[in-house]
């Protein structure tokens, strides 16, 4: 029992006794502390590696390729982190990246400017993330189960709207050009979601609120936080990101495929989330890890396209990446733990 | 006479077939620090929770600061005054000590983007905790980095800033060594030094809260047995009392 605590050692102290240190310890002291550095780290040291054994990685046009992807998921991703924060999952948010784009594209055929129906696209995602929230907190099933099931009925709603055929929209340059018909637009979208998702997350009553719901779901109830609230805003929150992901992405790719998306995306989504350092469990995670998890995936993806190596190898990589991040943060976040008590 | 600032007629409350509180009443005086002591289950907790409003009672009256109150939720109850510091401190272990203190009370500007004004949060809470004498390295420190006892301080603190007229501590000291236990005592006292909060102190082990109470009631088996000033009683007076109850109680056992 940890009795004589009343008076622990100020922590103030710890970075003074290592200053007497050298750089080299004082900048591993930085990166042991900060999840996100240690991943912008593995995505050099990655970037390096492909760039010696194919020397195309570096190219515009590879690069465009790599930030596309890894964009689109990094936007699903912060959504995702959203949620996973509160203490849920989203399953869904893949299935909602195929639906809306397919609303958008009808309502612009039905005569409706394409502005216009970018944000008629976006009204079923916000209504999808609503009547999630709404069944997960109203009758208290878990969210994998909710999204579980949205997540096969907004494909077959796809399917079915969609007659399984892809179409092709035709915004014109200007509306392609602003709403991610091209890599850099999509690059533009994506830290600009990150940097506002991350200030939500750390400087607005919203974030911390969000935090407390996933951290201490009774302690935030007592407070008087609506802890349903929070949970269903971040489910409107995220399945707004996935479609708003698949909107733009359907003008990068220059159409929109009923199967796009799916549950493919909605794990390299998440797995962008685990890999930046937010944990499953709720209570804590960042929107710029997520960022450079996706990056990382990115990379991985197409560094090994590049090298040749076949995708069933990609999986397994990508599997064990996946376990050793996960138990490298569960070790990091014990040590920091017992490196704070100290 | 003191100015009377909580007082409960009767309150009875059961679950299904199970009576947790018979026939209680107690009252509270402005300033008062009242130790609440009984075994565990013998209605402690049931009470506590009807007095901040998150369980409603079978029968009886609550009256605060002299009028009829229906304590119909926790908001409620803590908009009148009565500030609840709960067992598990409704804590989050993932934001800092000053963030936790302004939970859902927090400073902001920018309107409806609700951006959170860190800067004087940190100050006042800085100040608040100095002022309280609670003794931690920092504010900004996340609360999973901190000890039990300066937990407790800290919840206790943000209950008192609160603007608290009535504060309900339930076990503030349970699983808390020496030293920890001292910290909370001394938050305690200094706040009724002040004499502008009014205490209700919840408790199974009494010799620990005895010194700190202006009075004590005994709850057993959901009825007040013993209300007297800790003046005019004793530790020792109480566990005779506990253990005859206790003997009486066995001794009745099989001959019923």
């Amino acid at each position: 029992m940890s009795t004589d605590n009343a008076e622990i050692v100020p922590q103030e102290d710890m970075p003074r006794r290592l200053d007497r240190r050298g750089f080299a310890s004082r900048l591993g002291l930085f990166l042991f502390r900060s999840r996100e550095a240690s991943i912008a780290i593995a995505g050099i040291v990655l970037v390096l590696y492909f760039q010696t054994t194919a020397p195309a990685f570096l190219s515009p046009g590879n690069i465009a390729n790599l930030a596309g992807y890894a964009a689109t998921t990094s936007i699903i991703a912060a959504g995702e982190v959203m949620v996973l924060i509160s203490g849920e999952v989203d399953l869904s948010a893949g299935q909602v990246y195929a639906l809306s784009p397919f609303v958008m594209f009808y309502a612009q055929q039905a005569g409706i400017p394409f502005v216009l129906a970018i944000i008629i696209g976006l009204i079923p995602a916000a209504l999808i993330g609503l009547i999630t929230g709404l069944i997960t907190v109203g009758l208290e099933i878990p969210s994998f189960i909710t999204t579980l099931g949205t997540l096969f009925l907004i494909n077959g709603v796809t399917l079915t709207i969609s007659g399984g055929f892809p179409v092709q929209p035709n915004p014109g340059p200007v509306i392609a050009g602003i709403f991610g018909g091209n890599a850099y637009s999509q690059i533009i979208w994506a830290l600009a979601i990150m940097l506002i998702f991350q200030f939500i997350l750390v400087k607005t009553r919203w974030g911390m609120h969000t935090i407390a719901t996933g951290g201490n779901l009774n302690g935030a109830k007592e407070v008087g936080i609506k802890t349903g609230w929070v949970k269903i805003g971040n489910f409107v929150l995220c399945s707004l990101l996935g479609g708003l992901a698949g909107i733009l992405d359907s003008f990068r790719i220059g159409s929109i495929d009923p199967l796009a998306g799916g549950t493919d995306i909605m794990f390299m989504a998440i797995a962008s989330a685990v890999i930046g350092g937010t944990l499953l469990t709720g209570g804590s995670g960042t929107i710029v890890g997520a960022l450079l998890g996706a990056a990382v995936l990115g990379i991985l993806k197409d560094g090994f396209t590049l090298s040749g190596v076949s995708a069933y190898t990609f999986d397994m990589i990508l599997g064990a990446a996946i376990l050793i991040t996960m138990l490298i943060n569960v070790r990091l976040s014990r040590l920091r733990a017992a490196g704070g008590k100290r | 006479m003191s100015e009377e600032m909580l007082r409960t007629e009767h309150i009875s409350k059961s679950f299904g077939r199970v009576t947790a509180l018979k026939d209680t009443s107690i009252h509270l005086d402005k300033g008062e620090v009242l130790g609440l002591l009984g075994d565990n289950g013998a209605g402690k907790s049931t009470l506590l929770k009807i007095l901040t409003g998150f369980h409603q009672p079978s029968g009886g009256k609550i009256f605060f600061q002299g009028k009829e109150q229906v304590l119909k939720s926790v908001g409620y109850a803590r908009s009148l005054g009565i500030e609840p510091v709960y067992q598990d401190l409704a804590l989050i272990n993932e934001l800092s000590v000053y963030r936790n203190m302004f939970l859902k009370r927090e400073l902001m500007f920018g309107g409806f983007l609700r951006i959170l004004d860190d800067g004087a949060m940190r100050k006042q809470a800085k100040e608040k905790l100095k002022l309280m004498g609670v003794n931690i390295p920092s504010v900004d420190v996340e609360i999973s980095k901190l000890s039990g006892g300066q937990r407790q301080a800290i919840a206790v603190a943000r209950s008192v800033y609160a603007n608290a007229k009535v504060l309900l501590l339930d076990e503030p000291l349970a699983a808390m060594g020496v030293k920890e236990s001292t910290m909370i005592l001394d938050v305690i006292g200094r706040l009724k030094e002040k004499g502008d909060v009014s205490v209700i102190i919840v408790a199974h082990n009494y010799a620990q809260v005895f010194d700190f109470c202006d009075r004590i009631n005994l709850l057993q088996n959901g009825e007040i047995t013993f209300n007297q000033k800790t003046s005019e009683t004793s530790v020792e007076e109480l566990t005779s009392l506990v253990v005859s109850e206790y003997r009486l109680a066995r001794g009745r056992g099989p001959t019923v």
